[in-house]
């Protein structure tokens, strides 16, 4: 087998690995989305907040450390314990919830009714002030995070590819975990839309507002849970890339991707979501494989998105989306 | 009692239909217009010019051409940031490819290749839209960023990969390069902002105007009824794009002056727009105005309070300053969607019933 066709391989294989955490972002966009309409801008940023809480927590950090001593003149910054990494999750996960609560209570409660285009904004002010308030929290630096998931090259695929092709791949076991992690969110979000009482108000939601309300289901609790739950995705999404290349800013800007990945898949589907998050994470490293030499690289910057206008022009709801009718 | 259009009898179809009808506001719009040109060349200084006037004029034009875009339109675009870009871009490879031509006709010939650009970007506009759309404009400000730090051509191989303003004059004055006075870039950067917003007014009043919002209110109705999409879409994206680009060109050669397409023009310029533009007031030429005075003198004041009177480091306040700015847009959004512009509406009409409301 010639080897450009095996790096070829080691490309896309890693590009399947970056797909599913492009599909985990984007898979708290659909939860938002197909609950309440709401395209939420703010997700990538909620992913970054939420692991800056997970290492705030695990390391013992003071909230608020650099504003208190800026106020006050003291010079706090750690408790001076550190917590288990899984009582620092169950803490973050009560500050998403807490969060979502909050969200649904100041803002969208009051929007209610608006065009879609007024609170995609609202989540865009959403997004900064998040991205602000989680500097001030925990301070801007960049933070390594580690959750007991073993990083590095994983023996077992080098050994089975070379066993195969004569050629080890490279692969991060990180990616291998993300992969699985992500397997196991999909399913149990899955399970928990079609068996639970919840999950079922939750579609019912989705599937018509005033019917839905007409039945006695309670919106604003729908809409505190589906915040709750992107919430949750967005800190699994968010402890794989802080594990992986740090809790830092461009964390947030992951979101950004997740939208040409929406657009493959169509806003309102999961698979969607997971299909599309693994042909963008494919078709860019593919790309730059092949383009490298004729254009220079980085082209991962821009590939998504014009794969995405491209695809806008044949089938503007997606692979999965509904399709869109218009009446005057 | 100032403020009231009884007694303001019109009686010539012209005199109707003028810019601005009632005479307080024509008197208002005099005196800001006379205090911009009669006073302020005189009083200002580098510090009020770099800090706050430059950034306001150039920002204002840019949010003018967004706010046809999205706020007269209604196609949202967050491409903003890279067409900036185009116009910067343009304009150095025009002032280096031909050192005689004169800055003015550079600018507008900058404007003239972002609204080529634009159009190109558009087109998908007529086969998408919302966020659809926002998405196709965001391959737009990630390509033609990458395009132009990745192809040596636009900055003329240089090592750094910056492109540098160099001097030009206008009538012996220097406006751009190191030698600019705080004076003459005022002006030019004025001179620009007064044609671009008669421009605004005007085109936004006429048959084009109305085809906009025809097309912003509701497309299908509006094709059925005549307005033709792809000219009101495409003409849209062209005026929006030719206004963007200038502000991108004075950007870059007056106020900035060296730039790098990725550090200056990234996804936040686009952001900021786009916020001036709610902040202020979709569809409304005073909006853009007022969007983007509260944006740049908002942080400036309160890195004033913060660092200078409070004594915070200065990325405490920088942290502090996104989080208010976010805030800020969720709390316009909730209490007026309408922006700055539906505050000023509302304090007209209480000054025409002033002193007597009953």
């Amino acid at each position: 087998m010639p080897d450009t066709m095996l790096f070829a391989m080691e490309a896309a294989l890693n590009g399947l690995t970056a797909g599913v955490m492009y599909a985990l972002v984007a898979l708290g966009f659909v939860l938002i989305f197909k609950a309440s309409g709401i395209f939420n801008f703010a997700q990538g940023v909620m992913a970054l907040f939420a692991a800056l809480t997970l290492v705030g927590l695990q390391s013992g950090q003071i909230p608020f450390a650099h504003l208190i001593n800026a106020v006050f003149g003291t010079r706090v910054h750690h408790f001076g314990f550190t917590l288990p990494t899984l009582v620092a999750i169950a803490g973050t996960v009560v500050v998403m919830v807490a969060f979502a609560w909050l969200v649904e209570r100041f803002i969208f409660r009051h929007l209610v009714n608006q065009e879609p285009i007024i609170l995609f904004m609202a989540t865009i002010g959403l997004a900064y002030f998040l991205e602000g308030l989680g500097d001030i929290m925990w301070g801007a630096e960049v933070k390594r995070l580690d959750v007991g998931i073993p990083q590095g090259m994983s023996g077992a695929v080098d050994e089975l590819t070379f066993a195969w092709f004569g050629y080890g791949f490279y692969i991060d076991t990180l990616e291998l975990w993300a992969a699985l992690i992500a397997g196991i969110l999909v399913i149990s979000l899955v399970l928990f839309s079609q068996y639970t009482k919840q999950g079922r108000a939750l579609r019912a939601v989705a599937d018509d507002h005033q019917a839905a309300l007409s039945v006695g289901i309670s919106l604003r609790f729908i809409w505190v849970l589906v915040w709750s739950l992107a919430g949750i995705v967005a800190l699994v999404a968010g402890m794989m890339w802080g594990a992986k290349s740090g809790v830092q800013f461009s964390l947030s800007l992951i979101a950004l991707k997740a939208l040409p990945v929406l657009i493959l898949g169509g806003f309102t589907s999961i698979p969607g979501a997971i299909v599309g998050g693994l042909i963008i994470g494919v078709g860019e490293k593919l790309f730059d494989f092949f383009m490298q030499p004729i254009v220079g690289g980085a082209t991962e910057n821009w590939f998504a998105y014009m794969l995405a206008l491209v695809f806008l022009l044949f089938r503007p709801q997606g692979l999965f989306g509904e399709k869109i009718i218009e009446r005057v | 009692m100032i403020y009231r259009e009884a007694g303001d009898f019109k009686t010539t179809y012209a005199a109707d239909n003028q810019t601005f009808p009632i005479k307080g506001d024509r008197f208002a719009y005099y005196l800001v217009l006379a205090f911009a040109l009669g006073v302020m060349p005189f009083i200002i200084n580098d510090y009020w010019a770099n800090a706050i006037v430059i950034p306001f004029l150039i920002y204002t034009i840019a949010a003018l051409g967004l706010n046809i875009l999205i706020g007269y339109c209604g196609q949202l675009s967050l491409g903003t940031g890279a067409f900036m870009a185009t116009g910067a871009y343009a304009s150095f490879k025009f002032m280096t490819g031909f050192p005689e031509l004169n800055i003015v006709i550079v600018v507008i010939l900058s404007g003239f290749v972002t609204a080529g650009v634009g159009v190109a970007f558009g087109l998908p506009s007529l086969r998408i839209k919302g966020f659809y759309l926002a998405v196709a404009t965001l391959a737009a400000q990630f390509f033609l960023i990458w395009l132009f730090t990745r192809a040596g051509w636009f900055y003329n191989y240089s090592p750094t990969g910056m492109i540098t303003a160099p001097t030009r004059t206008v009538f012996g004055y220097a406006v751009t390069g190191p030698r600019a006075s705080a004076v003459s870039m005022y002006l030019f950067c004025l001179f620009f902002l007064i044609a671009v917003a008669w421009l605004a007014r005007n085109l936004t009043r006429g048959t084009l105007g109305r085809k906009w919002m025809a097309i912003r209110d509701m497309d299908i109705a509006a094709e059925i009824i005549g307005v033709n999409p792809l000219m009101a879409k495409l003409s849209a994206f062209a005026v929006s794009s030719f206004f963007i680009g200038i502000a991108g060109a004075l950007l870059f050669a007056v106020y900035l002056g060296a730039v790098e397409a990725g550090e200056a023009f990234g996804i936040d310029k686009s952001f900021l727009v786009l916020f001036m533009v709610i902040i202020g007031g979709l569809g409304s030429i005073l909006g853009s105005f007022l969007g983007a005075f509260f944006l740049i003198v908002g942080p400036v004041l309160l890195k004033l309070l913060l660092v200078n009177q409070l004594g915070w480091s200065s990325d405490l306040a920088a942290h502090f300053e996104i989080m208010i700015i976010g805030a800020l847009i969720v709390v316009f959004l909730i209490l007026e969607p309408h922006g700055l512009t539906a505050l000023w509406r509302t304090i007209k009409d209480k000054l025409r019933l002033w002193p007597f409301p009953h």
